[in-house]
């Protein structure tokens, strides 16, 4: 990822995303996708550039900028037997259609005694990186992590952005795929899906003996860095891919704690009641006799994303932030 | 009816919009008859019967529900509709089993008329098992996917949006169902409404915007929440056919609500209905009902829908005493039964608790 040849068989995460939303049009007429600018404007992260022209505008649907009106659409067709893709421009955005996700498609199967399922996917952007400044910048993934009825996923590879909206779609709930806006342009050369394509498990991206990193979405590639750095200091650090945010795949996470015996939990997002106070917490409920040493944490700053680059990159976690931790946990 | 306020419907159909002709096979394959499915002759005495029969039959499983309430066997919010059955009477008569009904948490008329059991009703009320929501929904969350009732919604306007994501899938399978969606006067008043409303219209959605305008939201007066406060005129605007109508009249609610019905199946878009009705009773079992004096709830009881229906059915020499009373009696039999039988239901085990969170099976833990 991050390097920029023109080989042929390259691809980027916004042209694995676009494969992917083919695909899926292409094998079920009842996928459609909706949202603000999807259509003729392509995507305004360009994702769904040219699939108008393939699936014509039913398919491809143009809405106006409501939020709330189109989310609930969405969990409308879903329960009269469509499957809609819903993307909204970003995770802050969502906010005004927090009303319809939580109170409507987290809900309905529940309050219906079982009744109503909603097979409903919805996309959107999340995270910093790009001087987008507070109200574009947000990583609130961990927010919806927090609400039972749905699934949460965040793919962080090319990979995944390929492989992880099938099993979404084919899921009988609603889950919300958390697209981080550095990642569009990452390219490289495809594999086949990491592990299996099913939204169940994390991922080990490389292995190591000495310290767990745990991360998820737009922080793996510098946790990757970090992991790199680290082996020149002579410490084999293991990544864990959290890769589904909700359910927590709590398994993955003790089997890799149990290995290395000490963990860093590094998340984009603001540490004060965040994912990453969730995987810390499960570590010292599941595996807290594996420790040998406290649980590190690598966060956002507490404060709204600045746009100045170098505020901004104060305020993110940093490959160097990731292996400072990981020297405090393992001198 | 204010013809006033009707619009003209868009002509300006866009061509990826048109509908479809081909119907997808074995889509309402779950759908089972409801009471709403029949009604060849509107005009005659034996349907107004028909009408009368199913106004009364909520009114009195809910003044049943008020002494059970007292008796606290049902809990939690519960919000009647007496005085305003007129409204889900005469709309569902202009619904088949195919079309679907999404609704508030006022919706105990709403789900009777459609033809849920008033059993399962009941049993619901009581966080039976054998509760249309099995017990997880009460009052406030009746469903019946089988008979494509939505809802049951207790946010304010939560419903509208998806009853037009309900129509959108009609649209989109070339399918002439119409999606009927309930909300109130407060509602009105919601980004929500406005946003589903300008949708609707833009992409002419089979979708019926049942405003039920009962002249308060909770306690807040019509005039003290809209600055317009004709509901129908501001409807209008997005481009909507919309018709005011009296909604203490069961046979004038019906017969908006069929002509509304009819123009949605004939692709002419949504249609939206402000039905001006009154609701009897405080706004929920907790409310002393402080904001209203008693000479206008008088007023608007002088135009009670079940009295008004009597009247003009003995005017008439449709109906006498008699035949008044083996109604009422069919119906206490009725509601006695949905009574003794929620009673008697199971509750759902403690253990069943995480049930229905998602899809997959339930991890006992
Ligand atoms: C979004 C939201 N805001 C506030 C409430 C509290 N509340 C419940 S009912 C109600 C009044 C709604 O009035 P209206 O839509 O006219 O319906 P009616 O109760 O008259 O049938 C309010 C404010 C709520 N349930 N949801």
């Amino acid at each position: 990822m991050g390097t920029s040849r023109t080989d042929e068989r390259k691809t980027t995460y916004r042209e694995a995303l676009r494969e992917a939303l083919r695909e899926a049009m292409r094998s079920d007429d009842r996928v459609f996708l909706m949202g603000e600018d999807v259509g003729r404007y392509g995507g305004c992260f360009g994702v769904s550039l040219g699939l108008l022209e393939e699936f014509g505008p039913e398919r491809v649907r143009d809405t106006p900028l409501s939020e709330s009106a189109f989310v609930g659409a969405g969990i409308g067709a879903a329960l009269a037997g469509m499957r809609p893709i819903v993307e909204i421009m970003t995770v802050n955005f969502s906010l005004l259609a927090l009303d319809q996700i939580l109170n409507n498609a987290a809900t309905l199967l529940h309050m219906s005694g079982g009744q109503l399922p909603v097979p409903l996917v919805i996309r959107m952007t999340t995270g910093a990186g790009r001087q987008l400044a507070a109200q574009h910048s947000h990583s609130l993934e961990g927010w919806y992590a927090h609400i039972p009825g749905i699934r949460v996923i965040a793919p962080a590879t090319l990979e995944d952005a390929r492989h992880m909206l099938a099993p979404a779609l084919a899921d009988p709930d609603p889950v919300l795929i958390f697209e981080h806006g550095v990642l569009y342009n990452a390219s490289g050369e495809i594999g086949p899906p990491a592990a299996s394509a099913d939204l169940d498990h994390a991922a080990v991206r490389r292995s190591g003996t000495d310290i767990s990193l745990i991360t998820y979405g737009g922080s793996l590639p510098k946790v990757l860095m970090a992991a790199d750095e680290l082996a020149v200091d002579g410490i084999s650090a293991e990544v864990v891919d959290l890769r589904t945010l909700r359910p927590l795949d709590g398994e993955t996470i003790a089997a890799s704690v149990t290995r290395t015996h000490r963990a860093v939990v590094v998340d984009e997002a603001w540490r004060t009641g965040s994912l990453a106070a969730e995987v810390s917490a499960r570590i010292a409920e599941g595996s807290f006799y594996d420790l040998d040493a406290p649980v590190e944490r690598v966060c956002g700053a507490e404060c709204p994303m600045p746009y100045a680059r170098r505020l901004e990159e104060a305020a993110l976690p940093q490959p160097s932030d990731v292996v400072a931790a990981a020297h405090r946990a393992v001198d | 009816m204010s013809p006033a306020h009707e619009t003209r419907t868009r002509t300006t159909a866009k061509t990826s919009e048109a509908p479809k002709a081909a119907k997808t096979p074995g889509a309402s394959k779950r759908v089972r008859k409801s009471d709403g499915g029949s009604a060849p002759d509107r005009s005659g005495a034996a349907h107004r019967r028909d009408l009368l029969h199913a106004m009364l039959r909520i009114r009195r499983f809910e003044e049943r529900c008020v002494e059970l309430y007292s008796a606290a066997k049902i809990r939690g919010f519960v919000h009647l509709y007496i005085g305003e059955e007129a409204v889900a009477v005469g709309v569902n008569e202009a619904l088949t089993p195919d079309d679907a009904v999404v609704s508030t948490y006022r919706e105990h008329g709403h789900a009777l008329a459609r033809g849920i059991p008033a059993e399962a009703v009941m049993a619901e009320m009581y966080g039976r098992t054998t509760g249309c929501s099995g017990g997880r929904g009460g009052s406030m969350h009746l469903f019946d996917a089988g008979r494509r009732f939505y809802g049951g919604n207790a946010i304010v306007a939560g419903g509208i949006p998806l009853a037009a994501g309900l129509a959108l899938a009609d649209r989109m399978r070339g399918q002439s169902r119409v999606t009927c969606c309930f909300f109130g006067d407060g509602a009105f008043a919601e980004g929500e409404f406005h946003e589903t409303a300008n949708l609707a219209a833009l992409w002419r959605l089979p979708l019926l915007f049942a405003c039920e305008n009962n002249r308060y939201a909770m306690g807040t007066a019509l005039e003290r929440h809209q600055a317009q406060t004709d509901l129908a005129l501001r409807a209008a605007s997005y481009g909507m056919v919309s018709w005011a109508v009296d909604g203490m009249d069961a046979e004038a609610v019906e017969r908006a609500a069929h002509r509304a019905a009819e123009g949605i199946r004939a692709g002419a878009g949504p249609h939206f209905l402000e039905l001006r009705t009154y609701r009897f009773r405080a706004h929920s079992m907790y409310d002393p009902d402080r904001y209203r004096d008693k000479a206008e709830i008088e007023r608007w009881k002088a135009q009670d829908p079940i009295e008004r229906l009597t009247d003009r059915m003995r005017e008439r020499g449709e109906l006498d005493d008699e035949e008044l009373a083996a109604v009422e009696s069919r119906i206490d039999d009725e509601v006695g039964d949905a009574v003794e039988a929620a009673e008697r239901a199971p509750e759902e085990p403690a253990g069943s608790l995480l049930r229905h969170v998602t899809s997959a099976p339930t991890e006992v833990g």
